[in-house]
């Protein structure tokens, strides 16, 4: 069976199109690239998603820790605790297990028990309370006198959130925002490690790795192989987020303007 | 383990609770915590040195040394650390008995890898075979912990390679002019200093070490994820005088609530620490005490 077959037969395995048994004996490097890399579909998928929507619910939770009121801030500062505080393993665990008991009280829940949807909400939560924190001390750090030009200029409210503030706030929490988007990625190859099941087989990248290291009793292969994926996908989000900071940045002079520097990859 | 407990289907519910949670299971679920906790105490300063050497190496001025050094610490970067975990784990078993299969079975001629299988002789496994199975537990927790100690070396060294290029230039050419060596300004200026420097990325790197604790799962020691998966199951009457339902959400309820416990502990204690080192030293910490004091 020549590579291109293989990649023929395996290149969507993940999500279900193509052959449907995996290789049981004789792998070649070709299966291993071509299924491994069909899984990191899956770590995309997550990734992206949670991303997007977390980001939404991280400048809320910044706003809110932020917020004089005690009723806002006490719940936010609560969340963000419960979430950092705690092991991504252990909530993936916990999440699972409540969904499944949610499950047989109100049958809308059966959805959450499987992957796509369930550590999806986990990832969201976790990803929207890391990056809540930072976007919380970027809050912190903007300069007084930007906010007293915003009054000068008679911006007030709403506005001056979405004119002066916000912008601030991104462009000074964007390296670390950049790794914490990094990290998320990097999370996602939990998630079919901690009870969430890949039904007929279809798991993301570190689960095919997984398999095939167990098969073949020889992890010189399937992991080195992993690391490459992700190597690449950390490079192109890298990429992706130093386009956003030189936009965030653009109206600085050029000296200010703050470099990304990456120091990505601590487990959560 | 209480008097009562000989018949637990007439018990009252708090009287069944504490027989249920003191049967020899739940011994050894809580003794994993101590597992958990075991393997942090030799972790953490297995890692520190790692890091140390790491960083040390990093800093070398022959190329290839500082490359070895570099790479070391690029190499956790931009990989995920559970596929070192998983990794590791089977690399290093192998490594082993790759090792004492050269040393201990010279005449074997076979290749070692024959299709799926990696075969050494049989002086060579690890453990050997007749071993008695606490061997077989300690030298799986001894894997977890190089395993641990060589992927969070190399967060530590990428910590302590930063703080090592913190420290104030005109500190290490003071010693310079002072006529101290190499070694010698490394030992007596740079060393000494740069723990102010390394100690919030340290403590970070320790936060993210307890959180790093449940992966133990994965490298197959019987934890208190194994456990907490053991006892919550679905128990049947017919295998046990406790059956009970679907409990594993309340177990893992509680180690969330026991993980949260012990971050919070870290997060004071390492407060306290910091205000310490901070004590005195020209940093923004240290100008923030003298204000406050005065």
């Amino acid at each position: 069976m020549s590579c291109w077959e293989t990649v023929a037969d395996y290149a969507f395995r993940s999500i279900g199109f193509g052959e449907r048994l995996l290789p049981r004996s004789d792998f070649t490097i070709c299966q291993q690239a071509t299924l491994i890399g069909s899984g990191m579909i899956w770590n995309v998928y997550f990734g992206i998603v949670a991303l997007f929507s977390g980001f939404v619910m991280a400048t809320a939770l910044a706003l809110g820790k932020a917020s004089q009121s005690i009723w806002v801030r006490k719940p936010s500062e609560w969340f963000i605790f419960l979430f950092r505080g705690s092991p991504l393993f252990i909530q993936f665990f916990f999440a699972y297990f409540l969904f499944l008991n949610l499950k047989q009280a109100v049958p809308i829940f059966s959805p959450f028990t499987s992957a796509w949807l369930g550590a999806l909400v986990v990832l969201f939560f976790n990803t929207a309370a890391y990056s809540g924190e930072i976007f919380y001390g970027a809050l912190l750090s903007i300069p007084k006198g930007d906010t007293d030009a915003a009054d000068a200029y008679g911006f007030s409210g709403f506005k001056r959130f979405r004119k002066i503030s916000w912008p601030t706030m991104l462009r000074l929490a964007w390296p670390a925002y950049t790794n914490e988007s990094i990290f998320l990625f990097h999370a996602t190859t939990l998630v079919f490690f901690s009870g969430f099941p890949a039904y007929q087989q279809k798991g993301d990248a570190l689960y095919y790795a997984n398999y095939f290291a167990d098969k073949t009793f020889n992890p010189f292969v399937p992991y080195p192989i992993l690391a490459g994926y992700f190597i690449i996908l950390s490079l192109v989000i890298i990429g992706f987020f130093g386009v956003m900071n030189k936009r965030l940045n653009r109206h600085l002079p050029q000296e200010q303007r703050r470099k990304l520097r990456i120091r990505p990859n601590l487990i959560r | 383990m209480f008097s009562y407990c000989t018949d637990p289907e007439i018990l009252g519910q708090l009287q069944w609770l504490s027989c249920y949670l003191t049967t020899g299971k739940h011994f050894s679920f809580y003794g994993s915590f101590v597992t958990v906790l075991i393997l942090l105490a030799i972790t953490a300063p297995t890692a520190l040195a790692f890091g140390f050497g790491g960083a040390s190496i990093a800093r070398s001025r022959i190329g290839p040394i500082s490359w070895i050094g570099k790479g070391y610490i690029a190499i956790v970067r931009g990989v995920p650390d559970i596929a070192f975990f998983l990794f590791f784990v089977i690399a290093l078993d192998q490594a082993f008995e790759f090792a004492r299969h050269k040393v201990l079975c010279p005449e074997w001629n076979e290749p070692i890898r024959q299709g799926s299988d990696f075969i050494v002789c049989k002086a060579a496994k690890l453990p050997l075979g007749n071993a008695p199975q606490w061997i077989h537990e300690t030298y799986g927790f001894f894997l977890a912990v190089l395993t641990f100690a060589i992927v969070f070396g190399a967060f530590a060294a990428n910590v302590i390679f930063g703080a090592m290029r913190a420290v104030p230039k005109a500190q290490l050419e003071t010693a310079e002019a002072y006529g101290m060596s190499r070694r010698q300004t490394f030992w007596r200026i740079l060393v000494p200093q740069m723990w102010v420097f390394a100690l919030p990325g340290l403590s970070n790197l320790w936060m993210v070490l307890i959180k790093a604790t449940p992966l133990l799962f994965l490298l197959g020691v019987e934890d208190i994820v194994y456990w907490a998966r053991e006892l919550g199951s679905t128990k049947n009457a017919k295998f046990t005088s406790y059956p009970h339902g679907d409990w594993r959400m309340q177990y893992f309820f509680f180690l969330l609530v026991f993980y949260l416990a012990f971050t919070k502990v870290s997060e004071f204690v390492l407060e306290r620490i910091m205000k310490r080192l901070n004590h005195g030293q020209a940093t923004a910490g240290g100008e923030a005490q003298r204000k406050a004091a005065v």
